[in-house]
This record gives structure tokens, C-alpha cells and sequence, in this order.
């Protein structure tokens, strides 16, 4: 599978360009600058939700091509603008109107911020002739978003609104992607104005080298072919830079083995020899054993996050560190790097397979890895009665779609099952809240993905808690008619706090039940989309065949084993070598 | 909770063929595995646990070169609570480029941590140069001090010790201006606690590398008011096509 849909070819944009000169209506407001600078960077689809500060940009986008999906809440049409942008590769586009648009949004953005995904927002605002004055729907958008931007825009003036749209775009996309926000008062988008936005382009303050210094790079080829246990951490980042290809070959070529971080799931094929899987907190014993014992960490845009870390004092305590980061940032931020190679990963994996001039013999350590496969394999018990395990619903799952089938995911057990149990062989098909661990990603951004890739399967895995919080995005899968199959696991509990309360908080499980959760295949059925359930495998199976031959929305309720937990598990803050297999070894 | 599904739960082939009983997941463990000796500090450095050493704060002077546009400051200030840098004094002011101001911080951290003050700052879209100037820089502090007005020869000969200004002087208060270096500052400051000081105001420090080292690496001399020709700028200019 390519690493993105086929991107349309510089040729196939400048003829779009031509030919839409003739036919495009011309500007003549800020608002319509705007949507053109939304079009000149290629945008075709949007998701959004209307109101009175951002009805000007509406109004121009009734002219305009954009596919528009009304969401139900201005969370999920930033949810799903990021899943839009995992899955294509391209900066995906929410809008919202200013005050309580706008701070809906804010969720979504915070979480595009926290997995680096490339997200323009577009927030109507009172006109600035009002701002200050506590008017009617204001809010200090751009106030509340600073800290969960890239950068945020203040657009005043109506003949530069197109150019710092596209601007924003452009900044979403560069190097270390993540959200930007524009807030457009609406006296700059109903203000005259003829003026064409030129293409879209990043500012020059922003702009992060490609290639790194050869120095480091020559240093970084030293210490790998030195090392006797070195070990590749794939991060998001490898995804994002579209260097799953270059990364892949250059583990292959120098027989490293490979551990992932929870977005980069799908970078390296979960069946391939090399592959340990993903490390962390509910990462497989053999990825963590991997990263506890490797004496070089070459981490390829990775950011360190505790829970992959788990107590930074005991990660990977003999490794030297090599890290590859586009953003400079990132270095020596968590984890100290002893070889800082900035760059772009695709550029950097390049330039390192170059220098390396022998690979490290590293045969012993590799069966040591294989010994770790066998010892800790992901397993869980099934007794033959009911209630169902959630993780032979994923199994199920995963066996019964294609390859390339996108998952995405709330918050939770179920989402850690999602992750252990699917074999992941391709990029961008995990879509999954990591940084910000937002419950209700699920749903919005399986109407993303579909969106972003019409003709793959695209399954949510999703916990009723999670499913329940942004369920109303129901009724756009429906309208839209968008084949997707949102597969609860209902433990009738919001698991994962139940599992911390049992281990952590001696079984107190204090608003953990949600015993009053809805029926869901009833509800889904209330939203016109396919309503199944499921308490036996027998069920289940049937339950499977059927939503997915739907087509069109439909929702399995699989009630599953309710005591279910997730091993194996790092205590929070604790040594990822300590993993505990079941709860009387945390 | 997975040993209570596991006392009657039958023997179960997983997809991966490993059979096990027991409750939770197989291996051995937590305790049974081998561990490694080493360690990082909370920096995430590596150690020897025999010389393990806190790592030790330190004060810097970070100069930005920043577009003067509205929000800047909300900007940096905003970086600095999100993550907790411990700034001392921040002073901003316009450049002689249009456009351009410079922001001076004075900021306490570890080594790791002024390198992330560095970094982070660089990141956000107004900042155009991120410098960390030397020991040697050129730092100065205004302070406004207002004290208790009974003995004013006394404090007009320490006004004058300290080369300062007296600004306003009335029968119950004196207000004096005192400007140099942090070290200045602080004995000047100690110096006036004697009258009761009632009123104190401090700019924090501002500072520029000294000679003809940029404050902010690659930094150019202003166009608008530069003299023409100064040998300044020519050094500058040939500096900036090695760069
Ligand atoms: C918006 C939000 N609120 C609260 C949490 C805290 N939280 C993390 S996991 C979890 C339980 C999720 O329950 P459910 O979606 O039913 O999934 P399960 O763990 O049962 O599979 C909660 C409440 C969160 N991650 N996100």
C-alpha cells in the first residue's frame, strides 16, 4: 500500500488552476479571499457546524467546490478534520463559529497539537469593532488556543485574510505538523475586497532544516555501527515525515530491530520478524524488555512521552540515545540525546544509510529479542462461555476486513485492546487520541478517515463511555452515508478507571459503572444507522459479518466480559522492564 | 479482575498458540527477569549512580529578536507558564528595525532547562533569533527606589555612591533612580534598606554582547538609523556570508 492516497501531481494542480480561473466566481469579500486560499492549497473537504460569526465564510463556501460535512458538535468536526489529516497525509480543515464554536473546538485542537497532526481551524469572531466589550458570543479565541497551536492568527485586515489563510495552512503542514488557527471577525470576512490570495507558504521564521548537518549524522552512523544491541524506536514523527518506506528498508538492510510508539503504529508491519511492536505502559512485554535492556536507542521522531517512558530514570538506562527529530525541540527535552541529528526523517534516514559503511553485528541480540517474543507473547484467556473477550472481538475484527482497513478509536481498555490485538501492517491506518487521550475520538474520526479514503474499510473500536460522549456524530455518518462500523466494547464501565481503582484505589469504583448506558444498537437505529448486538461468540461472529456487509453506518454492541483488564501493564512512573502481567504483579 | 475469570476458565488456545494457566498473561515475572545496572537523572541523562550529582541552576541571559506585533509577549509569556521555566525579568523594547523589537530574559534553569528555554522560544512564529549572551555581555538594571525622607544628606551621599539620580524629593519621601549591574543593583538596594525603603520598582535586566559579537546569532544592525558605513555593520556583513 502507498503511504498516502495518491496525491494529485503539480501538472494535475496548475490545469485544476486554469480551468477553475475561468469558472470561479471572483473575490469580492474577505470571506470569499479566504475560501480561495482554502482552494488554492487544494482543500476538498471541510467540516464544520454554521452560526452568526462565521455564516461570511458559509456564505462563500456556497460557491465553492469544498465538500462541507455539518457535524453535530464543533469537537467532532476537529476530530475529524484530524483524522482527515492522519489518514491523507494533508492538513485536514475544521470551522466554527466564535465563542461557543469556537471553545468547542478547543478539544479537538489541543489534541491535534498533542499528536502533531496538521489541522487548520478556521473561528468566526465578533467584529473587531466589538472585541473587548464582552459582546454577544465573544470569545478570546485566539487567547484560549496559544498554548494548543503552532501559531494562531488575528485576521484584520480583509486584503491579506486569503494570504494569512494560506499561510496558516501551509504552517500546519511544515516540518513538525500540528494545528493553526485563524479567528476571522466578521467585519474583516464581509469587508470588499478583490484581492487574490497568492499560494499558499509557510512564514520564514518557521522554516526547519531538511537535511541534517553531516557531523551529527557521521556520528549518530558511529555509534550504530558500533552498538551490539541497538535498537529503532519509530515515532509518529516517521509517519508524518512519509518515511515509513525509508525506514522500514533501513532496519531491514541493517537487521535492527524495531519498536514503535503508539502513533507510529503501522510504520513497521506488526508481522515482520523485526518488529517488537509498540513499547509503553500497555506495550507488549517484548518491546519494553527490548527497550530496558538495548545498550542504542535510535529514536526517529519520537517525543518522549511518559507514558512510553514510563519513569525516565529506569528507560532504557544502558542505552546511549540517538535522536532524529525535525523539531529541535524534542532533543534532550525527556530523554537525553547523546546523538542529536536534526532533520527530516525521510531526508535523515537517507543520509545515514549512506554513512553507515557496515552494519552492526548484532545476530545474538536479535534472537535475544525473538527469546522475549516467546516469553511474553500477547495472550489472554478465553473460557469457552460467555461473556465475550474484547480481544477476540478485535481478532475477529482484524481477520475478517482487508489489510489497509483504517481503525480508529476512543480512550481507554478497549482502544489498548485495538492496539494489542489488530496487527497493524500499514501507516496511517491506527487513527487513535494518544497525547491527549480524548475519550469520543472514536466515531468523529472514523468520519474523517472515511472521508480522507473512501474506498477503505474503516472500523472504530470504541468503549460505550467513549462512544457515549460523542455519539450525535450518528446522524452525520448517516446523512453523509459513510460505510463505517462502530464496534462497542461494552464492559458497562469506564473500564480503564475501573481497572486503576481495583489496582490503585483498593476497588473503590467510584463513578466507574455505567450500567446506564443506552442500547446502543437501538440507538443506532434511532439515528437510521444499523444497530447489532452481540453476548456470545456465536453472536458475535454473525454480528461481524453483518455490519460489515452493510453498507452504510452501522454499530455492533458487543457485550463483553465486564472484568476484563489490560495487561501487560507499566505502573504509572515505574520501569518499563517491571511490566506486570496480571494485577498481583503491579 | 482477570483472576476471576481465570479459576473456571478453560484451557484456551490464543492465536499465537501459546497455552498458559494462571491468572493474567504468561512469562516470568516482574522479579525473575534480569535487570540493568544503569540509571538516568531526571533530565533523562545517563548516570553513574556512585557520582550522581543534582544537576545545578544556573542564571542566563536569553536575548530574542522578536517582530513587534500584538501578542508577542502574551506568546512567550504564555511558553513560560505552560512550562514552567522560572524566568526572573523579562524586558522588552522596540530595535532601530522597523518592525523588530528585542526581549531580554533573565531566567534561572538547569543546563537542560535554559537549553529548552532556548529551543521552545525559537519555536514560536514571531521569534526571528534566539541568543544566549556571555558572562562578558553588557547588562544594566534601572531601579526606582522610594524611601523614608529623614535624613535626606544621608541619602543623597548614597544616591551619589551609586551614581544615581534623585527624581523627586519631599518632606516625607525621597524617590532616587539607580542603574548598572545586577551586583550594583543589590548593594545599592541593601544600601538604602537603612532609611526604610517604601516603594521599590526594578525593570529587570536588559543586556548586548559585548563588541562586535551579535546579540542574536546571524543578527543585522538596523537599517533606518544606522549611521551609513560604520565599520559595525561592515564586520556584520561580512560575518553574515560566512554564515
Ligand atoms: C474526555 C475524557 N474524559 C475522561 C477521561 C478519563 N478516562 C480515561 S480512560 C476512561 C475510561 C473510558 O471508558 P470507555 O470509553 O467505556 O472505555 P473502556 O476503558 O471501558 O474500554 C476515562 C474516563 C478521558 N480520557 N477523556
Amino acid at each position: 500500500m502507498s503511504e498516502q492516497q495518491p496525491a494529485p501531481t503539480e501538472d494535475d494542480r496548475a490545469d485544476a488552476d486554469q480551468t477553475a480561473d475561468s469558472t470561479r466566481t471572483p473575490v469580492t469579500t474577505g470571506a470569499s479571499s479566504a475560501v480561495r486560499a482554502l482552494e488554492n492549497a487544494g482543500v476538498e473537504t471541510a467540516f464544520g457546524v454554521q452560526g452568526g460569526a462565521i455564516m461570511p465564510i458559509y456564505d462563500a463556501l456556497y460557491d465553492s467546490d469544498i465538500h462541507h460535512v455539518t457535524m453535530a458538535h464543533e469537537q467532532g468536526a476537529a476530530h475529524a478534520a484530524d483524522a482527515y489529516s492522519v489518514v491523507r497525509g494533508e492538513p485536514g480543515v475544521c470551522l466554527a463559529t466564535s465563542g461557543p464554536g469556537a471553545t468547542n473546538l478547543v478539544t479537538g485542537i489541543a489534541d491535534a497539537d498533542m499528536d502533531s497532526d496538521a489541522v487548520l481551524a478556521l473561528t468566526g469572531q465578533v467584529p473587531s469593532t466589538m472585541v473587548g466589550s464582552d459582546a454577544f458570543q465573544e470569545t478570546d479565541t485566539t487567547g484560549v488556543t496559544a498554548p494548543i497551536t503552532k501559531h494562531n492568527y488575528f485576521a484584520s485586515d480583509p486584503d491579506t485574510v486569503g494570504d494569512t489563510v494560506g499561510e496558516a495552512f501551509a504552517l500546519a503542514a511544515e516540518g513538525r505538523p500540528g494545528p493553526t488557527l485563524v479567528d476571522l471577525p466578521k467585519d474583516t470576512t464581509m469587508a470588499e475586497t478583490d484581492r487574490e490570495p497568492g499560494p499558499a507558504k509557510a512564514p520564514e521564521t518557521t522554516t526547519p532544516p531538511t537535511e541534517a548537518d553531516e557531523e551529527s549524522v557521521e556520528a549518530a552512523a558511529r555509534a550504530i555501527e558500533r552498538a551490539e544491541k541497538p535498537l529503532l524506536l519509530f515515532g509518529g514523527g516517521v509517519v508524518k515525515a512519509n518515511a515509513t518506506e525509508k525506514a522500514r528498508a533501513f532496519a531491514i538492510d541493517n537487521g535492527i530491530p524495531v519498536v514503535t510508539t503508539m502513533p507510529a503504529i503501522g510504520s513497521m508491519p506488526e508481522d515482520h520478524e523485526l518488529c517488537l511492536s509498540w513499547a509503553g505502559m500497555h506495550g507488549t512485554g517484548y518491546a519494553n524488555m527490548a527497550v530496558t535492556h538495548c545498550d542504542l536507542l535510535v529514536a526517529v521522531g519520537c517525543r518522549f512521552d511518559d507514558r512510553l517512558t514510563g519513569g525516565v530514570d529506569t528507560f532504557a538506562p544502558e542505552a546511549e540515545v540517538v535522536h532524529v527529530d525535525v523539531d529541535e525541540a524534542e532533543i534532550s527535552k525527556n530523554v537525553h540525546a547523546d546523538y542529536p541529528v536534526v532533520g527530516d526523517a525521510k531526508a535523515v534516514l537517507d543520509q545515514l544509510t549512506e554513512e553507515i559503511e557496515q552494519s552492526p553485528g548484532v545476530r545474538e541480540w536479535r534472537q535475544q529479542c525473538q527469546t522475549w517474543k516467546e516469553e511474553y507473547p500477547l495472550a489472554y484467556k478465553t473460557p469457552e462461555d460467555e461473556p465475550l473477550k474484547p480481544q477476540f472481538v478485535v481478532e475477529a475484527l482484524d481477520e475478517a476486513t482487508p489489510d489497509d482497513t483504517i481503525v480508529t478509536t476512543g480512550v481507554g481498555q478497549h482502544q489498548m485492546w485495538a492496539a494489542q490485538f489488530w496487527t497493524f501492517t500499514n501507516p496511517r491506518t491506527w487513527v487513535s487520541s494518544h497525547g491527549l487521550g480524548t475519550m469520543g475520538y472514536g466515531l468523529p474520526a472514523a468520519i474523517g478517515a472515511k472521508l480522507a479514503a473512501p474506498d477503505r474499510d474503516v472500523v472504530c473500536v470504541d468503549g460505550d463511555g467513549s462512544f457515549l460522549m460523542t455519539i450525535q456524530e450518528l446522524s452525520v455518518a448517516v446523512r453523509e452515508d459513510l460505510d463505517i462500523t462502530v464496534a462497542v466494547l461494552n464492559n458497562e464501565y469506564i473500564g480503564m478507571v475501573r481497572q486503576w481503582q481495583d489496582a490503585f484505589f483498593e476497588g473503590r469504583r467510584m463513578a466507574a459503572e455505567y450500567d446506564w448506558c443506552p442500547d446502543f444498537a437501538k440507538l443506532a437505529e434511532a439515528f437510521g444507522a444499523r444497530g447489532f448486538s452481540a453476548e456470545n461468540y456465536d453472536e458475535a461472529a454473525d454480528a461481524i459479518e453483518n455490519a460489515l456487509a452493510y453498507d452504510g453506518p452501522s454499530v455492533v454492541d458487543f457485550r463483553i466480559h465486564p472484568a476484563e483488564n489490560v495487561y501487560p501493564m507499566v505502573a504509572s512512573g515505574g520501569a518499563n522492564g517491571k511490566f506486570a502481567l496480571s494485577e498481583d504483579q503491579l | 479482575m482477570s483472576g476471576e475469570d481465570s479459576t473456571d476458565a478453560p484451557e484456551f488456545e490464543t492465536e499465537s498458540g501459546y497455552e498458559f494457566d494462571g491468572p493474567g498473561m504468561p512469562g516470568p515475572a516482574p522479579d525473575e527477569r534480569p535487570h540493568p545496572e544503569g540509571r538516568r537523572n531526571t533530565h533523562g541523562v545517563r548516570i553513574d549512580p556512585e557520582v550522581e550529582a543534582k544537576p545545578r541552576q544556573r542564571t542566563a541571559v536569553v536575548s530574542a529578536l522578536v517582530e513587534h506585533e500584538p501578542g508577542v509577549l502574551s506568546r512567550v509569556s504564555g511558553l513560560f507558564s505552560r512550562r514552567q521555566f522560572n524566568i526572573e525579568s523579562l524586558t522588552v523594547g522596540k530595535t532601530t528595525v522597523d518592525g523588530h523589537a528585542r526581549i531580554t530574559l533573565v531566567v534561572e534553569e538547569t543546563d537542560a532547562g535554559i537549553d529548552q528555554v532556548k529551543k521552545q522560544l525559537g519555536k514560536l512564529k514571531p521569534v526571528i533569533q534566539v541568543g544566549e549572551l556571555d558572562d562578558d555581555a553588557v547588562r544594566a538594571e534601572l531601579v526606582l527606589l522610594k524611601v523614608r525622607g529623614d535624613e535626606p544628606d544621608k541619602v543623597h551621599a548614597i544616591t551619589q555612591m551609586y551614581e544615581g539620580q534623585t527624581l523627586d524629593a519631599g518632606p516625607r519621601t525621597i524617590t532616587v533612580q539607580i542603574t548598572g549591574d545586577q551586583q550594583k543593583i543589590d548593594d545599592a538596594v541593601d544600601a538604602f534598606r537603612q532609611f526604610g525603603i517604601i516603594e521599590i520598582a526594578r525593570t529587570g535586566q536588559t543586556a548586548l554582547a559585548r563588541g562586535d559579537t551579535p546579540t542574536t546569532p546571524g543578527e543585522e544592525p538596523g537599517h533606518s538609523t544606522e549611521p551609513k558605513g560604520s565599520t559595525y555593520r561592515d564586520e556584520t556583513d561580512a560575518d553574515d556570508e560566512t554564515n
